[in-house]
């Protein structure tokens, strides 16, 4: 327990030392909000109904999908895994402790968020605090269950970004962040069920704000739960100790099944 | 062999068609130091990953303590310390946090006390990446210190070290020795590896090309001596002048150099010439081969290995 109190301390305070995670965590997502706060009310009078939920999804996927897998196949490439190995420290906690330290920062930020969103920006809070609360561990576990997949999955960390933007740029676009996801043609609308963002923001909507759901709204919350089950578990299965990533078990396709959920959710709700 | 806490038996590494390590076996002592020399890819790497339990063999037994590096990883973490040739902390952990993160996971009380012996006191708040390339070996070597293991493997460590550091990483290793810790050590430093290791391996090809104590092994070399003699008169410089035994000779700075396969008729033949000649001793130096030497003989191309 001390080992996992030490491990879990040092890999908190390194989200605020470290620059590249200091601006994922914090500086990116408060500095967005701040930004469309101000700007977007004037374009689009409705964002401020629903800029709690949004930029707390927001947030979430800077500080998973930006913020996790890097360093993950950072600290495998310049062989800290090895020193790890050595030292006894196991590769569940090598997997899930960045996990649960970003997931620290986040609520963090999403305090700050939600106290502030009312006050500067007269934004409406949550009707529901226990279904908040709900859809953000939700989506939170899920988003960095999927990003420390990336990191296990991924051979370097060109490959990452890459993993990381194929699923925060569509998240951005149609995960109902920027456009609700009412106004997305029907196809569009399915296919975006794909992305944790917009079963976040169907669930936050839905369930907190008190909107009208796209889709069943516990749906979304069940799917987000399984996909993240799914991504902790492969991520601890096909971790590897190697520099060069080359002793993973099963084959990296097996990561689509995190998508499972979802699919099944499309049909269900 | 009277107590091996090392026993390597027909070990052999392969990465696809690549033999890294080919069946070699070798046993190391409690309380022994010792060496593992070999040029670059001569399969040192392998064989220490493998009994670190970072690598499995292909085949053949390894056994450290007693354990199987492959099969009991958790009862070897206990066992074994390591100074991996590398740096590999994450950069922005502290010297101080670096040691209470492994002591927690190793179970024991955190040992500041080994920061401040290998002149780390003042960086104890330092963050990794912010600590020289020195520092950060010694950082290094005091984490794998810390839970006192009963085996240390040490991967170039002096490498980047300062002289006076150097010097103390010497005392703690003989230290460890006399408290009866076995010691691998790697390195590419031939001086400290005769100086400090009890036996010695010399790898090439993956294969040992010669083991025993760094005297035996020089010993075993082509076995010419180096012997530089200055006088007052420079007798010695006469042309047609010839020695019993002398190989080669050349001069330099005043000296001149022979090189001897029979040390003894050779030193006595010097001599009466240079009485002979009236003349006067000023220098008289005779180096025995060193390892280095016998090392580059055995991995030279051509070598005789």
């Amino acid at each position: 327990m001390t080992a996992f109190i030490n491990h879990f301390s040092f890999e908190f305070q390194a989200g605020i030392r470290d620059k590249q995670l200091l601006l994922v965590n914090y500086l990116l997502p408060l500095g967005f909000y701040a930004m469309l706060a101000l700007i977007m009310p004037g374009i689009n009078p409705g964002f401020l109904e629903s800029l709690i939920p949004t930029m707390v999804t927001f947030g979430i996927l800077s500080a998973t999908l930006l913020g996790i897998p890097d360093p993950l196949v950072k600290a495998r490439e310049d062989g800290i895994y090895r020193s790890y190995k050595i030292n006894g420290v196991p590769s569940i906690s090598i997997v899930t402790i960045p996990a649960l330290t970003t997931m620290l920062h986040l609520v963090i930020v999403t305090v700050i968020i939600t106290v502030t969103a009312p006050l500067l920006f007269d934004a409406p809070v949550p009707e529901n605090w226990l279904n908040y609360l709900i859809a953000f561990a939700v989506m939170a576990f899920a988003s960095a269950g999927l990003s420390v997949l990336i990191g296990v999955l991924s051979s370097s960390t060109r490959m990452t970004v890459m993993w990381s933007q194929l699923i925060y740029l569509p998240s951005m676009l149609v995960g109902g962040l920027m456009i609700p996801s009412s106004l997305l043609p029907d196809m569009v609308l399915k296919i975006s069920q794909l992305l944790p963002a917009t079963q976040a923001m169907n669930a936050f909507n839905a369930l907190a704000m008190g909107k009208v759901a796209d889709f069943n709204p516990w749906g979304s919350v069940v799917a987000l739960i399984f996909s993240g089950i799914l991504s902790f578990g492969l991520a601890i299965y096909m971790f590897s100790w190697d520099s060069r990533n080359e002793g993973r078990r099963g084959h990296p396709i097996m990561a689509l099944l995190v998508l499972l959920p979802f699919v099944i959710g499309i049909f269900l709700f | 062999m009277e107590n091996p806490v090392i026993d390597v038996r027909d070990f052999r590494k392969t990465y696809g068609d690549f033999i890294a390590v080919d069946d070699i076996s070798f046993e190391v002592n409690q309380g022994e130091i010792f060496g593992l020399l070999g040029p670059n890819g001569a399969g040192k790497t392998s064989t220490l990953e493998s009994l670190e339990g970072l690598r499995s063999p292909s085949s053949g037994s390894l056994r450290v303590a007693g354990i199987d590096p492959t099969r009991e990883q958790r009862k070897l973490r206990n066992v074994i310390g390591v100074q991996l040739q590398t740096s590999c902390l994450p950069d922005s952990i502290t010297a101080e946090e670096a040691m209470m993160f492994f002591c927690a996971y190793h179970g024991v009380a955190a040992r500041y006390d080994l920061l401040d012996r290998l002149g780390l006191a003042e960086k104890r708040e330092a963050q990794y990446h912010q600590l020289s390339t020195g520092q950060q070996r010694r950082l290094s070597l005091a984490l794998a210190l810390a839970h006192d293991p009963s085996v240390l493997f040490l991967d170039e460590p002096t490498a980047g070290l300062d002289v006076a550091t150097r010097v103390e990483l010497h005392d703690i290793m003989r230290e460890q020795q006399e408290g009866g810790t076995t010691i691998i050590l790697a390195t590419h430093d031939m001086a400290e590896a005769e100086e400090m290791a009890d036996r010695i391996a010399i790898l090439l090809r993956g294969q040992i090309a010669t083991t025993g104590t760094p005297i035996e092994i020089t010993a075993e070399g082509a076995g010419l001596t180096k012997v530089s003699v200055r006088t007052q008169k420079s007798s010695l410089s006469e042309p047609g002048i010839s020695f019993p035994a002398v190989s080669q000779q050349t001069a330099k700075d005043e000296y001149s150099i022979y090189f001897s396969t029979d040390i003894g008729p050779t030193l006595a033949a010097i001599i009466s010439h240079i009485e002979t000649q009236e003349d006067a001793l000023i220098d008289l130096r005779v180096e025995r081969p060193s390892l280095e030497d016998r090392f580059l003989e055995i991995t030279s191309p051509g070598g005789d290995r």
